[in-house]
């Protein structure tokens, strides 16, 4: 039993080192704590809610986000704003509709059901408008990229000048956190760059934590349902297995055997 | 099958029975007598059922939201994440649940090795269970292919490659396996079709897999062959059930970890991002689970050669009844293969660290030598062992051992069974 116990333990080891190896280049991201990790971690609302505003006013004009709907802002888990604000927040953006009853497309404000609009018609167009680079859809980014959070949030504080000897094409800027450090995206953060509704300071930091967490949740809407069930679904199953272990000690004590 | 006849109480089940006998295989599936001295890890073969029906039943309910084609995968996929209900909960089941049922199955694989289960009478239910493990290999690949990621799609590309490694014909087969001139709509639409083939195909086989096994009945710890029903023996209900049952909800609990609080961590990263046939992603790695097999086809330098090398490297263990030649099935009386038994757990290990690593340099040496040692065990040591190794002397009936509180040697009645001289 024990040495059952040893081994599996061993074995999950194993298998979760290996898989960390796999997340390539090492190296030491920024830390900062995120509210949404471990057995109870919920999402911070006010950076939901901040980082939205960061999204929209700087990230979504060259970022496309074409899994989220308006209605997920107002949904239990998420940034939580009200219905009357999700509803101003889609209505506040154009959205094309039709063929209308002459064939004709046409646009509306936009609706709880719509999704979030895209910044370019298609790909080429954005490829065409940022140097030939694809601004990567912002969805499920955080899952698609070996760091996680702790890289996308690394990343967007990472912009320093080239160290002596690195030559930059046009249009190409060098990032600390970046596969490669070159990256085709340039420093977007600023201090001061947005006013936050909620009256909290704007930097460079505060920005960078609030707009990764709200990846976080655009990628795992459904994260804290996820570690509140887990958390239950955990608790149930530890206290079946010490009842089934009693039942077992007390039938395996008709024979004499030790289980 | 040991059974007495058995009848039915009610008139009813008498009737019935006497037309299909499934109360009497009922009767024989609870009586059927089982060694009392099996440790926890026999209880692998329970909690692998458990993850084929897992799987299964999860995967017909993703069946019925995920779209099998290439404009549509992917966008279908985050479908059942966001919008179907608990679909996060089923997908996340579904993706870690293979994981799970490779660990099982590699534990159930090592506790076959430990103590000799694949040896006479017994080479039927290896076999069958070997069959099992490529279908799963088979299964697993093809349901990775299906979120039609970067990884899906270029783990895809890079091993029907492989079969252009035949001479002659293997250009034209792997255009036939991709319906095309690349992996496309056609390729993913067949790996769906098998994906949810294949398992049936597996379920068919545990079901014979089982079968075989009740012939001759459970191996054991101590491994020598036993009366059945004897006082060595249990009925199956409720001793083993119970004891399977306790064994399954300590492996739900790992299972549970998994799924609700780091259900990404087995998968890769670059597998979120959408396929595209013209970025190809800087290291292909396969699932974990197919690591050691991945680094056993890098480690030879020729591309039909590594083929055959992996290839050989699964049949092998199909012919391993003949290749061991030991009477002796358990480990625990054999004192040289017990040490050449956990260099090969360390070398299979070793394998899959290096198989996650890029094939260069001094991981591409390790990954060279210790594919070398895996043939090695398997051609050489393990024949040659049979007919060399001192063994220790086996007890008469398990009774012994365990009356004794002792796992291995109780003394008293033993007879002198080793092979020496």
């Amino acid at each position: 039993m024990k040495n059952f116990f040893r081994i599996l333990i061993i074995l999950t080891i194993v298998i979760g080192s290996q898989t960390n190896t796999n997340a390539a280049e090492k190296v030491e991201y920024l830390k900062t704590d995120w509210s949404f990790k471990g057995l109870f971690g919920k999402f911070d609302r006010g950076a939901l809610q901040r980082g939205y505003q960061v999204y929209t006013e700087v990230c979504s004009s060259c970022h496309s986000m074409k899994y989220l709907s308006y209605r997920n802002l107002a949904e239990k888990g998420g940034p939580e704003f009200t219905e009357a604000q999700a509803k101003a927040i889609a209505a506040s953006f154009e959205v094309i509709d039709g063929p209308n009853a002459d064939g004709e497309m046409f646009t509306r404000p936009g609706k709880l059901s719509d999704k979030f609009v895209m910044p370019y018609e298609n790909v080429k167009a954005a490829q065409a408008a940022n140097g030939g680079a694809y601004p990567p859809d912002m969805s499920v980014l955080v899952k698609a990229r070996g760091g996680g959070v702790d890289y996308i949030y690394s990343l967007l504080q990472g912009y320093e000048d080239p160290p002596a000897g690195i030559v930059l094409d046009e249009g190409v800027y060098y990032n600390k956190y970046m596969y490669g450090n070159k990256i085709k995206m340039a420093n977007q953060l600023s201090n001061g760059l947005v006013e936050y509704a909620d009256g909290t300071n704007s930097t460079v930091e505060q920005m960078s934590k609030d707009v990764t967490t709200f990846l976080m949740w655009a990628a795992e809407p459904h994260l804290e349902s996820r570690h509140q069930m887990g958390f239950k679904a955990i608790l149930y199953l530890i206290i079946l297995t010490i009842l089934v272990y009693f039942s077992m000690k007390r039938i395996w004590s008709r024979i004499e055997t030790e289980v | 099958m040991s059974d007495q006849e058995y009848t039915p109480k009610s008139r009813v089940g008498k009737w019935f029975n006497d037309r299909l006998p499934l109360l009497t295989l009922a009767n024989h599936l609870t009586d059927y007598p089982t060694p009392k001295n099996l440790n926890y890890w026999w209880t692998f073969g329970g909690i692998l059922t458990f993850c084929l029906i897992t799987q299964i039943v999860t995967g017909l309910v993703l069946a019925m939201h995920y779209i099998a084609h290439a404009d549509m995968a992917f966008d279908s996929v985050e479908h059942i994440m966001r919008d179907v209900n608990y679909g996060w909960l089923i997908r996340y089941i579904h993706a870690n649940g293979a994981s799970m049922f490779f660990l099982a199955v590699y534990i159930h694989i090592f506790r076959s090795l430990f103590y000799g289960s694949y040896k006479a009478p017994r080479e039927v239910i290896w076999i069958i269970g070997i069959i099992i493990y490529l279908l799963m290999m088979a299964a697993a690949f093809m349901g990775y292919v299906l979120p039609w990621g970067q990884m899906s799609f270029w783990g895809a590309t890079v091993i029907t490659n492989l079969f252009s490694a035949i001479p002659l014909v293997g250009e034209g087969i792997v255009t036939w396996l991709w319906g095309g001139y690349s992996v496309d709509n056609p390729t993913l639409t067949r790996f769906f079709t098998l994906h949810y083939l294949i398992p049936f195909l597996i379920l068919g086989l545990v079901v014979l897999h089982i079968w075989a096994l009740h012939v001759p009945g459970n191996n054991n710890p101590v491994g020598i062959d036993i009366k059945k029903p004897s006082k060595d023996t249990v009925p199956f209900h409720p001793y083993i059930v119970i004891k399977d049952g306790f064994a399954l909800l300590m492996f739900m609990i790992v299972f549970a970890f998994f799924v609700f609080y780091t259900p990404n961590i087995l998968g890769h990263a670059d597998n979120y991002i959408e396929a595209d046939p013209l970025v190809t992603p800087a290291h292909i790695v396969p699932e974990w689970y197919l690591l050691p097999f991945y680094a056993i086809l890098r480690s030879v330098p020729d591309k039909l050669l590594g083929v055959v090398a992996m290839l050989s490297a699964i049949f092998i263990l199909a012919a391993l009844p003949w290749l061991d030649t030991s009477k002796i099935r358990s480990a625990v009386f054999r004192p040289l293969y017990r040490q050449f038994y956990w260099i090969l757990v360390a070398d299979v290990l070793i394998l899959g660290y290096v198989g996650a690593m890029p094939a260069e340099g001094l991981y591409l040496l390790i990954a060279r030598v210790a594919t070398a040692y895996y043939f090695l065990h398997f051609l050489v040591i393990l024949p040659v062992l049979g007919y060399k190794e001192k063994t220790l002397p086996i007890p008469l009936s398990i009774t012994e051992p365990v009356l004794g509180g002792s796992p291995s040697l109780a003394p008293a009645k033993m007879k002198e069974r080793s092979k020496h001289k």
